[in-house]
C-alpha cells in the first residue's frame, strides 16, 4: 500500500457504470481509501440500487486500496436490498487479494444483541433494578458496619502491634491536621454570616443582644458539626473511595485477600478509626472558629466588645448544647467512613465506574449525615437536652 | 517485499535520552525500512521501552534526531503530530484500551477523530478489524474489564490498526500469552503485514516470535544499539551481551523453533 492518502478531486470518477442489457458493468478507479470513503460509500450505495440482474465490478484501475475502500467493495459483493446476488469482481490485482480475502470473512455473523428490552418494559425493568439496588446498597452498608465492628473486636484480642497504629496515624494526619486550615476558614466565615444576618434582622426588633444566643446555640448544637461533617465527606470520604476503588481496579484488594488478609481490617478500619477520632476534633475547632467569626462581626457590625460577647455567650449557651453537638461528631464520622469504604469496594473495572462511585460516596454520605442530624435533633428534644 | 525500494520510515541518529542526570540512551542510531518487521530485544532495564516511548514522542530526548515518517515529534507542531498520529498505531503492553468504552467504540474512537465516515461504514469497518484480529463479533460490545489478557492484546491491536496505519509499534505483543495464543498473534502480525503492507516495530522478549516473524533484529545494550541486522548475523555478533543472549541453548532452541515455524508457514502459503 502506497503512502498516498490524497483526497480525490471531485472530477475523479472513482466509480462509473454502463448498462449492457440487464447486466451492469462498473469500473472502479483512483484511490479507494478512507479519505474518499464518504464519496465512495454514496457511489457504491447508488450502484447497489441500480436495476440490473447482475453487476460486474472491474477494480483493475484502483490505484490505492485500504480497509475502508476494501470493505466498501466487499459490501458491494454481498446481496443486499432489492438484489439477490451481489456484484462480481473482475480484474483483481494480486496485491489486493489478501486484504479482500480477509475482509470477505468478516461481518458475516451479526453479534447477539446485548442489553434488555426497550420501551415501557425496559423502563419498568430499570425502575425495578434501581429499587432493588437501593436494597442491595442498604445491605452492603450494614454489612460494612458489621465487618468494621468485627474487625475492631478482633483487634482487641490481638497483640497491640497488630493494631495498624502507623496506618491509622497516617490517615489521622491526613483527615484531621491537614484539614484544619480549610475547616477553620470555612466555619469562621459561616459564623460571621450568621451573625451578620442576625444583626440585620434582630435590629428591627431592638434585639441585637440575642444575636449571641443565635450564633452560640446554632453553631454548637447544629452547624459546627454539620458543616465540618459535610466538608470531611467531600474532602476525605471522596479520597477514601478513590483510593480503595483504584486499588480494587488494579487487583490490589485481591492480592490482600490471597495473602489471607481482610481488606476491611487493613484498608477500611484504619481510615474509619482515623475519621472517628478526627471529626470531633475538627468539629470542636470548627465551632470555636464559627464563634470567633460571630464575635468579629459583633464587634464591627454591632459594636459589641469581645468581652461582652464572651459574657453573653456564657449566659446564652449551656454545656449540654456543646455536648449535643459533639456527641454527633463520631457517629457522623462513622457513617462517612463506612459509606466511603463501601463505595470504594463497589468500583468495577472502568475509569468511569471509579468516578461514579466517588460521586455516589460524597452524595450518599452528605445525605445520610443530614438525615442523621435530623434524627438526633428529634432524639435530643425528646429527652430534653 | 524484497522488490520494494528501501525507504526508511523511522530514522534515529545519535539519540541521547536521560532521566535527570542519569543517561538511559547514548548516541543511539537505528533505521527501520518501510514494510519490514523489526524486533527490538534487550535486557530488562536496557532501555527498550524508553526508546519506544521516545519514538512515540512520549519522552523528551536530550540530543540527537528522531524522525518518524520524516517528522521529528519532539519539535512537531500540532498539525504534524496529527499527521503522525493518523499514520501510526500503537499497541501498549497492557492494551491501554479506554475502560469506559466498549471494544467496538474503542476501535471506532480514532476513526471518529480522524476520518469523515458514515456511522454505518465506521461501525462495519470497526467490526471487520475486530474480526481480522481474531476476536468474535460478540466481543465487540464487551468492555475492556470483561476481556482476558489475550483478548485485550488483540483488541489493542485492532485499535492500533483502526486507521490503516503505515507503522505499528508493538510493546511486548506476546508477553503474558500462552503458546498457542502467542503463535496465533505472530501469524496474525505476519498476515496483516502482508495484507496491509505494515511496517512493524516490535519490542519483545519472545525469541521464538523474533525467529518467526522478524525480518531484522536490533539488540539494545550499553545504552545503544549494539547489533541491527539479519537473524543469521546476530549469532555471529561478538558483543558480549548479544553473545550471551542469543548464544545460550534456550535462545538457540527458541530461535530455531521460530525459524521452523516461519519456513513451514511459508510452505503452506
Amino acid at each position: 500500500m502506497a503512502a498516498s492518502t490524497d483526497v480525490a478531486s471531485p472530477s475523479d470518477p472513482l466509480l462509473s457504470w454502463t448498462a449492457e442489457g440487464d447486466a451492469l458493468r462498473a469500473v472502479a478507479s483512483g484511490a479507494w481509501t478512507s479519505a474518499n470513503a464518504d464519496r465512495l460509500e454514496r457511489l457504491t450505495d447508488s450502484l447497489g440500487h441500480q436495476p440490473a440482474a447482475s453487476v460486474t465490478l472491474d477494480i483493475g484501475a484502483v490505484g490505492d486500496l485500504d480497509t475502508f475502500g476494501g470493505w466498501l467493495l466487499e459490501r458491494a459483493l454481498r446481496p443486499s436490498g432489492g438484489r439477490k446476488t451481489g456484484a462480481a469482481l473482475a480484474a483483481v490485482p494480486d496485491r489486493y487479494r489478501d486484504l479482500l480475502a480477509a475482509l470477505d470473512r468478516t461481518n458475516r455473523r451479526a453479534p447477539a444483541p446485548r442489553g434488555g428490552a426497550g420501551g415501557i418494559v425496559g423502563a419498568l425493568a430499570s425502575l425495578g433494578a434501581n429499587v432493588a439496588a437501593i436494597g442491595d446498597y442498604t445491605v452492603a452498608l450494614v454489612a460494612m458496619f458489621g465487618a468494621l465492628a468485627l474487625a475492631q473486636i478482633e483487634r482487641f484480642t490481638k497483640p497491640p502491634q497488630a493494631a495498624r497504629l502507623r496506618a491509622t496515624v497516617h490517615h489521622f494526619e491526613r483527615v484531621t491536621w491537614q484539614a484544619i486550615p480549610i475547616i477553620l476558614l470555612i466555619t469562621f466565615v459561616v459564623g460571621a454570616i450568621i451573625a451578620q444576618q442576625g444583626f440585620f434582622y434582630f435590629r428591627k426588633f431592638g434585639a441585637q443582644d440575642y444575636v449571641v444566643d443565635l450564633v452560640g446555640v446554632l453553631v454548637l448544637r447544629e452547624l459546627g458539626v454539620l458543616i465540618v461533617a459535610i466538608m470531611v465527606a467531600g474532602r476525605s470520604g471522596s479520597a477514601f473511595t478513590a483510593e480503595i476503588g483504584s486499588m480494587k481496579m488494579r487487583e490490589e484488594i485481591d492480592a490482600l485477600r490471597t495473602m489471607g488478609l481482610d481488606p476491611i481490617d487493613v484498608l477500611a478500619l484504619p481510615r474509619v478509626v482515623a475519621l472517628v477520632a478526627g471529626l470531633p476534633i475538627l468539629a470542636f475547632f470548627g465551632s470555636l472558629a464559627a464563634l470567633g467569626g460571630g464575635a468579629v462581626v459583633a464587634a464591627f457590625e454591632g459594636g459589641m466588645s469581645f468581652a461582652t460577647f464572651a459574657t453573653r455567650l456564657q449566659e446564652a449557651v449551656t454545656i449540654s448544647d456543646f455536648e449535643v453537638g459533639m456527641i454527633k461528631a463520631p457517629v457522623m464520622a462513622l457513617i462517612i467512613g463506612a459509606v466511603a469504604c463501601t463505595e470504594g469496594l463497589r468500583v468495577a473495572g472502568s475509569a468511569e465506574s471509579l468516578g461514579v462511585q466517588t460521586t455516589a460516596s460524597v452524595v450518599k454520605s452528605i445525605f445520610l449525615v443530614i438525615v442523621l442530624d435530623g434524627v438526633f435533633a428529634i432524639f435530643f428534644s425528646s429527652i430534653g437536652m | 517485499m524484497g522488490a520494494a525500494p528501501r525507504e526508511p520510515v523511522i530514522r534515529v541518529g545519535g539519540l541521547n535520552v536521560a532521566f535527570g542526570e542519569i543517561p538511559v540512551l547514548e548516541n543511539l542510531s537505528l533505521t527501520v525500512e518501510r514494510g519490514e518487521i523489526l524486533g527490538l530485544v534487550g535486557a530488562s532495564g536496557a532501555g527498550k521501552s524508553v526508546l519506544l516511548r521516545t519514538l512515540l514522542g512520549l519522552i523528551p530526548k536530550s540530543g540527537g534526531s528522531v524522525r518518524v515518517l520524516g517528522i521529528d515529534l519532539s519539535h512537531a507542531n500540532a498539525t504534524e503530530r496529527h499527521t503522525v498520529g493518523r499514520r501510526c498505531g500503537t499497541l501498549f503492553q497492557q492494551g491501554a484500551l479506554f475502560s469506559s468504552l466498549s471494544l467496538v467504540d474503542n476501535v471506532q474512537f480514532p476513526m471518529r477523530e480522524y476520518l469523515h465516515l458514515s456511522d454505518r461504514l465506521r461501525r462495519e469497518v470497526a467490526m471487520a478489524k475486530i474480526e481480522m484480529v481474531g476476536l468474535d463479533p460478540n466481543d465487540g460490545e464487551k468492555y475492556p474489564s470483561e476481556l482476558s489478557g489475550g483478548m485485550t492484546k488483540r483488541a489493542g491491536l485492532a485499535r492500533a490498526l483502526a486507521l490503516d496505519p503505515e507503522i505499528v509499534f508493538l510493546d511486548e505483543p506476546t508477553s503474558g500469552l500462552d503458546n498457542i495464543a502467542a503463535e496465533d498473534f505472530d501469524n496474525l502480525i505476519r498476515t496483516l503485514r502482508q495484507t496491509l503492507g505494515l511496517t512493524v516495530f516490535m519490542v519483545t522478549h519472545d525469541l521464538e516470535s523474533v525467529g518467526h516473524i522478524c525480518d531484522r533484529v536490533a539488540a539494545i545494550a550499553d545504552k545503544r544499539i549494539v547489533y541491527a541486522g539479519s537473524l543469521d548475523g546476530v549469532l555471529a555478533s561478538d558483543h558480549p551481551w548479544v553473545k550471551e543472549y542469543f548464544g545460550g541453548p534456550r535462545a538457540r532452541a527458541a530461535l530455531a523453533a521460530g525459524a521452523k515455524r516461519k519456513s513451514t508457514g511459508e510452505m503452506r502459503n
